[in-house]
């Protein structure tokens, strides 16, 4: 907790970022342009996605290929839950459907957690590029397995009508949904700030560092990267579950290996294992698309020329150039 | 018996490095453990802790065999190991590497700091940017925090400045007192001896002698750890 407090230049940083972030909207509020509080919106839905993605791979430095799967599951949940609740059809064991968002949430969370859990059980005996192929493996099951599921949409995936609900607040006016996200944001940022630093986490982090030297004081690598990988598995669920109800449609791209890419792309961008890094990655990524987005169709070409040099000569990423080199590399 | 080794054999691969070695820890004894460089004292210690499983013989801590037992759980029947080369977490800080592993028992980190009080200084310190001695004392300090019933120090003070020789010595010494169990791999004869309780010396992979300090003549010495 000690350095979570200090103020240094990262922290700064942070709250300049932070403050950014929630200053945009109001903005784009005042001058009636709600594009912009999408445009917001979607960079802290994507940062609350690749936070859940840096507990496993910045803390426990497991590169997981497959965390589309959870994003896409959340999104899943978020839409057949609404949809039941528009038909009033019972879901399963005759459990009614829900329009409410923090029912929507709590199942999210739960149901990616569990898929985490079991995709990393699994995934956790191997490492490298093995544990890459897997996860990845993985995830392609559950996108295809969605495609050929016609109950809900397959291929075309599934819309939600109205967005969902939240108890005394209007969620489909664009800065109420945008505020909801952003706290849920600031949530996620502190949880992995403290399990950073926690016991939980130096152990996940000293694993990253030499498996055999953890295993001699006494610590199972496996049970405590499995541990991560399902609270990482969880948040970016919880992701997934806000991203359908932004677009208020669902489809199995969310499930897409371009999906987990995507979320890789933005840690490494932002900063990998650092607090803030996938904010400054997500901010970075969704203005890119939309500045570049608007120039050519190919804006993609210029992303992969930005992160070659990010690769090659920003290792810290976003964050790194800015705050200098991470405490904990 | 503490820790008791009996007739271990182990590999790397196909290559055969113990063809049969004996040793026993009691409880509250300091034994070392001699030899020349490559007789297998590196590879007995990985065997014990289970990194590199014995193929042949046992291994029981405290009357437990730890034939097919994960490296944690052997950590957890007692053993804290410091490793050669002085192996911290080094993107960590000092406090960290200590927390990370502790487990309840008489060593605190009040008491590790008390042990080393340079260790207290550089609490917030990464573990890379500590010299090597300190790193060494951290090492120690991450194997106590753990509370072993028995504490094994491979190479305990290689490659340090004597000064801070000393100091690793001197806690060494009040570990002892305090009756913590310690198997000890040193090449400083003239440190190792007065601590040791007993001395176990390899050769060729095998126990070739066992017996008290005292009893290690010069002719000994020279034919089993001379160079």
């Amino acid at each position: 907790m000690r350095e979570i407090m200090i103020v240094t230049r990262e922290n700064l940083i942070n709250l300049i970022l932070a403050s950014l972030l929630l200053a945009v909207p109001f903005a784009a509020d005042a001058f009636g342009q709600p594009f912009y509080i999408t445009l917001a919106t979607r960079i802290a839905i994507l940062a609350l996605a690749a936070t859940g993605l840096n507990l496993a791979l910045g803390l426990g430095g497991l590169v997981s290929f497959g965390h589309a799967a959870f994003f896409g599951i959340g999104g899943y949940v978020a839409g057949i839950l609404a949809a039941h609740a528009f038909s009033g059809d019972p879901l399963v064991f005759g459990l009614p459907g829900s329009k409410q968002m923090w029912v929507i949430w709590i199942v999210a969370l739960i149901l990616s957690g569990l898929v985490g859990l079991a995709i990393g059980a699994i995934s956790l005996r191997t490492s490298g590029v093995y544990f890459i192929m897997i996860t990845l493996a993985f995830a392609q099951m559950v996108y295809y397995f969605a495609i050929s599921w016609p109950a809900y949409g397959g291929e075309d995936g599934l819309s939600i009508l109205v967005r969902n609900q939240f108890p005394g607040v209007n969620t489909m006016r664009p800065l109420t949904f945008f505020l909801i996200c952003y706290v849920i944001l600031l949530l996620a940022l502190a949880l992995f700030a403290l399990i950073r630093a926690s016991r939980f986490g130096t152990a996940l982090q000293a694993a990253r560092q030499n498996e055999v030297r953890v295993a001699t004081v006494g610590i199972q690598p496996y049970r405590i990267r499995l541990t991560g990988f399902a609270i990482s598995a969880a948040v970016t669920g919880l992701a997934g579950a806000l991203f359908a109800d932004l677009n208020r449609f669902v489809s199995p791209s969310m499930l897409s290996w371009h999906m987990s890419g995507e979320l890789i792309v933005l840690i490494i961008l932002g900063g990998t294992g650092r607090l803030f890094g996938p904010l400054a990655g997500a901010a970075l990524y969704v203005i890119f698309e939309y500045a570049l987005g608007g120039l050519t169709e190919r804006w993609q070409f210029f992303l992969g020329l930005i992160l070659l040099v990010v690769v090659l000569f920003a290792r810290g990423g976003l964050l790194g150039l800015l705050a200098g080199k991470a405490r904990h590399g | 018996m503490l820790l008791d080794v009996t007739r271990i054999e182990a590999f790397y691969g196909a290559s055969q490095a113990l063809f049969g070695v004996d040793l026993a820890v009691a409880e509250g004894e300091a034994v070392a453990l001699m030899g020349r460089n490559g007789m297998g004292k590196t590879t007995t210690i990985r065997a014990i802790c289970n990194l590199n499983p014995p193929r042949a013989g046992g291994v029981k801590i405290g009357g437990t065999d730890t034939k097919g037992k994960r490296p944690h759980h052997v950590a957890k029947l007692g053993i804290g190991l410091v490793p050669e080369g002085r192996r911290c977490f080094p993107n960590l800080t000092v406090h960290e590497n200590l927390v990370a592993a502790a487990r309840p028992g008489q060593w605190t980190l009040e008491r590790v700091n008390e042990l080393f009080p340079r260790l207290s200084e550089r609490h917030a310190q990464m573990a890379r940017s500590l010299s090597g001695g300190e790193q060494q004392m951290l090492a120690i300090g991450r194997a106590l925090m753990t509370n072993p019933r028995l504490l094994i120090l491979d190479e305990a003070t290689e490659g340090l400045a004597p000064v801070i020789r000393q100091d690793i010595w001197k806690a060494i010494r009040r570990l002892k007192a305090e009756g913590l169990s310690i198997l000890v791999v040193d090449k400083t004869l003239s440190e190792l001896l007065p601590v040791a309780d007993r001395c176990v010396i390899l050769e060729n992979g095998r126990s070739a002698w066992s017996g008290r300090p005292t009893d290690l003549t010069t002719e000994l010495q020279d034919r089993y750890l001379g160079v």
